[in-house]
């Protein structure tokens, strides 16, 4: 079984040279600590900043310069600054070639809910339905199960969409998964996963071809 | 040239009734309109519907006004991070219509270009869509989203001139210049306000056109909401 930084590491290897990626809070953002140093990749912050570099050191700190979970960062050689109408642009126009998020529920059917659960507060999508409704290449980090060990990987999702049909590729705590017509594709399993767990803790359609190999993170 | 030059934040929001819609710049506490805010504090000014990103922290940028109860309507894309508020929607005192970010902004830039309205893939399938009109495009499904109409725009750059033209800063640039011209009087409060021609042209991130008055803004606190390091 992963954890975090596990689900972050498999997820990493997804990331190819010459990507403009957009890492959603959470599992997403740790993403980038596993990113391979002989690669060309630039980070984009929905907020308007491309080429995003780590936390800066202690005083070097500029309000100005923020990311999207509003924390301050620095900026690496080739970042640039834009507005947020020209942001959402280039991630509508498919500009940005990875999308990595989380979610609270993935449907076989692709749909995903991330934003929303009635009756608790509701803080607002930010720019999680521009992302799903938009990028061609959609990745879900997330855990396999809820705190209640029910599977977030269902038939249809119960929680308000926050798009449809848009999830690819599912990396969970148990497995990496694609969505296909017919249902979530087993690819690969945790290290010391079982096929029967994975399909124990899967509510919606799983579908095993083959001998499923164990990821190598 | 075209002076656009007030003399302080005062005069700059001359005009701002009870009742009106005020777009204000800004992600999080990044690139807020401070003194505009701070003015709207202190003149009491109430029932305002504001299109804003977020809607600041319990004490600082927004956050100011919900205390004093001044906001009817926020119209935002995320509003965590504000205690005040939450009680404020919870109870019913404050309506809040939330939107998809990207739609946010370019419900700003269509009414800055004058589009009336613009076909986006967010939020297609989901209830952000309820009651409004879809069209398949190419294959793909879309909303039908009408541009913003506000009184007000406030927003905040780094430098500025007199004729109105804007330079931002990093990411305090966000919704800032999607902003400028897209409500009926556009007020800039800039860090630097330098005269005429000390700007080079070929910098200018937002033309004078766009800006209706500007005025030096004063103690710029620009707070940290996240403060992260190595």
């Amino acid at each position: 079984m992963l954890d975090k930084n596990g689900i972050a590491k498999r997820i990493a290897k997804e990331v190819k040279d010459g990507y403009y990626v957009n890492l959603g809070i959470g599992i997403p953002t740790l993403v980038a600590n596993f990113v391979r140093d002989d690669i060309s990749v630039e980070f984009q912050s929905e907020n308007g900043v491309l080429g995003m570099g780590p936390f800066p050191f202690e005083g070097e700190e500029d309000a100005d310069i923020i990311n999207a979970g509003k924390q301050t960062i620095t900026t690496l050689p080739g970042a640039s600054f834009f507005d947020s109408a020209l942001s959402f642009g280039m991630i509508r126009g498919q500009h940005v070639h990875l999308t990595i998020l989380g979610a609270m529920e993935v449907a076989e059917n692709g749909d995903i809910a991330n934003w929303k659960i009635p009756g608790k507060m509701v803080k607002g999508m930010g720019g999680a339905m521009d992302l799903v409704a938009s990028a061609e290449n959609i990745i879900v980090a997330m855990m396999h199960t809820n705190r209640a060990g029910e599977s977030k990987l269902l038939k249809r999702c119960t929680l308000p969409l926050t798009g449809v049909g848009c999830v690819k590729k599912i990396v969970t705590n148990l497995a990496v998964l694609e969505v296909t017509p017919k249902g979530f594709k087993l690819l690969e399993r945790a290290p010391g996963v079982s096929v029967e767990e994975i399909k124990k803790a899967t509510d919606g359609e799983l579908i095993v071809e083959g001998d499923v190999p164990e990821m190598n993170v | 040239m075209i002076n656009k030059t007030v003399a302080n934040v005062a005069e700059a929001l001359k005009g701002v009734e009870d009742g009106m819609t005020f777009m204000l710049g800004g992600f999080g506490l990044c690139g807020i309109p401070e003194n505009a805010i701070n003015e709207l504090v202190r003149m009491g000014i109430k029932d305002i519907t504001c299109i804003s990103n977020n809607a600041g922290v319990d004490d600082f940028g927004l956050g100011l006004l919900l205390q004093k109860h001044q906001i009817r309507k926020m119209i935002s894309s995320y509003v965590g991070e504000n205690d005040e508020f939450e009680r404020q929607m919870l109870s019913g005192e404050l309506e809040v219509e939330l939107t998809p970010q990207g739609t946010l902004a370019e419900k700003c830039r269509a009414a800055q270009a004058g589009f009336p309205a613009f076909y986006t893939p967010a939020g297609y399938g989901t209830e952000v869509a309820e009651g409004k009109e879809t069209r398949e495009f190419d294959g793909k499904m879309y909303v039908l989203e009408p541009a913003f109409k506000a009184d007000f725009s406030f927003v905040k750059a780094w430098k500025g001139d007199e004729a109105g033209n804007l330079i931002f800063k990093g990411t305090a640039r966000n919704f800032n210049p999607c902003m400028c011209g897209a409500a009926t009087i556009t007020v800039a409060e800039v860090e630097e306000l330098l005269p005429a021609g000390s700007l080079d042209p070929n910098q200018i991130h937002i033309p004078g056109i766009f800006v209706q008055r500007i005025f030096q803004g004063e103690k710029f606190e620009k707070r940290i909401e996240q403060r992260t390091v190595r």
